[in-house]
C-alpha cells in the first residue's frame, strides 16, 4: 500500500523546514453530490510531526482545510539523516504514519 | 511453513506466535511500523472550538481567552482567490515564546479551520492551504507568552471552495 504521506525535511543552518502532503478527500460536509445527497464531513483532525522522541509540531484540523492539505513549518535541533515521524488520524478513525529521513 | 519442521517444537511454536502478531500489527496499521510514542490521538481534538461560529466562540473553546490586535504577525493571503477551494495562508511572528497558532476564516459556516501546537524549538511560522466559502476575513491568531495576538486581512473570493 503506497502511503498518504509525503514529507520532505531539509536541514539549512540551524533548521530543519519540513513540508508535507497528505492524500485525503478532507470532505467539509457541507458538499452534496451528483444525486443531492449530502457527502459526509471526512477530514484528518490530529496531525503530528515526532523527532528525537518529541512532538515537534501537532496540527489540529478541521473541515477547512482543502483537500490532499499541505502544510509546511521548521524546527531546531534536526540533523541530517535522523528520523522524523509523521503521523494523522481523520474523524472515521483512519489513520497512517510514515518515518522519514531529514536530508 | 514446511520450512520449520525439522526446528524443535518450542522455537517453531515462538516462531509462529511471532509471525500472527507481526501479522495483526500489519492489518492494523498498513505496512508501516507505528510506534506508541507517536502516535497522532484524537483526543487532542477540540471538536467543540471547531464547531464554533463566531471568532470569540472559537478563542474561547480552544484558549479560554480573548485575542488583542497586533503588528507582530504577518498573515500573507492572497487578496482575490480565484479558487475557493484552494486559498494559500501563511502566519509568521516575531512574538516571543509563541505556544499556538490558529487560523479562522469568518465566513465560513464553521470559523475556525486550523490550530496548531508550536512546542518550545519550532518557529512561529506554518504555511497551509484553505478552503473558503465567499468573501471573508481571515484571521491569524498567536498565543505567545500566554496572552492571544491577532491579525487580519480581507481575502475576496470569486468561486467558492463549498460546492453546490
Amino acid at each position: 500500500m503506497a502511503s498518504t504521506i509525503r514529507v520532505k525535511a531539509v536541514v539549512g543552518g540551524d533548521k530543519t523546514t519540513v513540508q508535507s502532503l497528505i492524500r485525503h478527500p478532507m470532505d467539509s460536509g457541507f458538499v452534496k453530490d451528483r444525486s443531492g445527497k449530502l457527502i459526509p464531513a471526512h477530514h484528518i483532525e490530529v496531525l503530528q510531526f515526532d523527532h528525537g522522541g518529541k512532538t515537534v509540531f501537532t496540527a489540529l484540523w478541521g473541515p477547512a482545510i482543502s483537500k490532499d492539505p499541505y502544510v509546511k513549518f521548521s524546527f531546531k535541533g534536526g540533523k541530517k539523516g535522523d528520523d522524523i515521524t509523521v503521523s494523522w488520524v481523520d474523524n472515521k478513525g483512519e489513520k497512517d504514519s510514515l518515518v522519514a529521513k531529514i536530508q | 511453513m514446511t520450512e520449520f519442521s525439522h526446528a524443535p517444537n518450542t522455537t517453531r511454536r515462538t516462531i509462529l506466535k511471532g509471525a500472527v502478531a507481526g501479522g495483526l500489527v500489519g492489518m492494523g496499521f498498513g505496512s508501516f511500523p507505528f510506534p506508541a510514542f507517536a502516535a497522532a490521538d484524537v483526543k487532542q481534538w477540540p471538536g467543540d472550538a471547531f464547531k464554533a461560529k463566531s471568532e470569540a466562540d472559537a478563542l474561547k473553546a480552544l484558549y479560554g481567552k480573548t485575542a488583542e490586535a497586533s503588528d507582530k504577525i504577518s498573515l500573507d493571503a492572497p487578496e482575490i482567490a480565484e479558487n475557493g477551494a484552494v486559498v494559500p495562508i501563511a502566519v509568521t511572528s516575531s512574538l516571543p515564546k509563541v505556544t499556538g497558532i490558529a487560523v479562522l476564516v469568518l465566513n465560513n459556516p464553521n470559523v475556525l479551520a486550523a490550530a496548531y501546537t508550536i512546542p518550545e524549538g519550532t518557529e512561529a511560522a506554518v504555511s497551509n492551504r484553505l478552503k473558503m466559502a465567499k468573501t471573508s476575513k481571515v484571521v491569524a491568531v498567536v498565543e505567545s507568552n500566554g496572552k492571544l495576538y491577532s491579525a487580519s486581512k480581507d481575502v475576496k473570493v470569486t468561486v467558492g471552495g463549498c460546492g453546490g
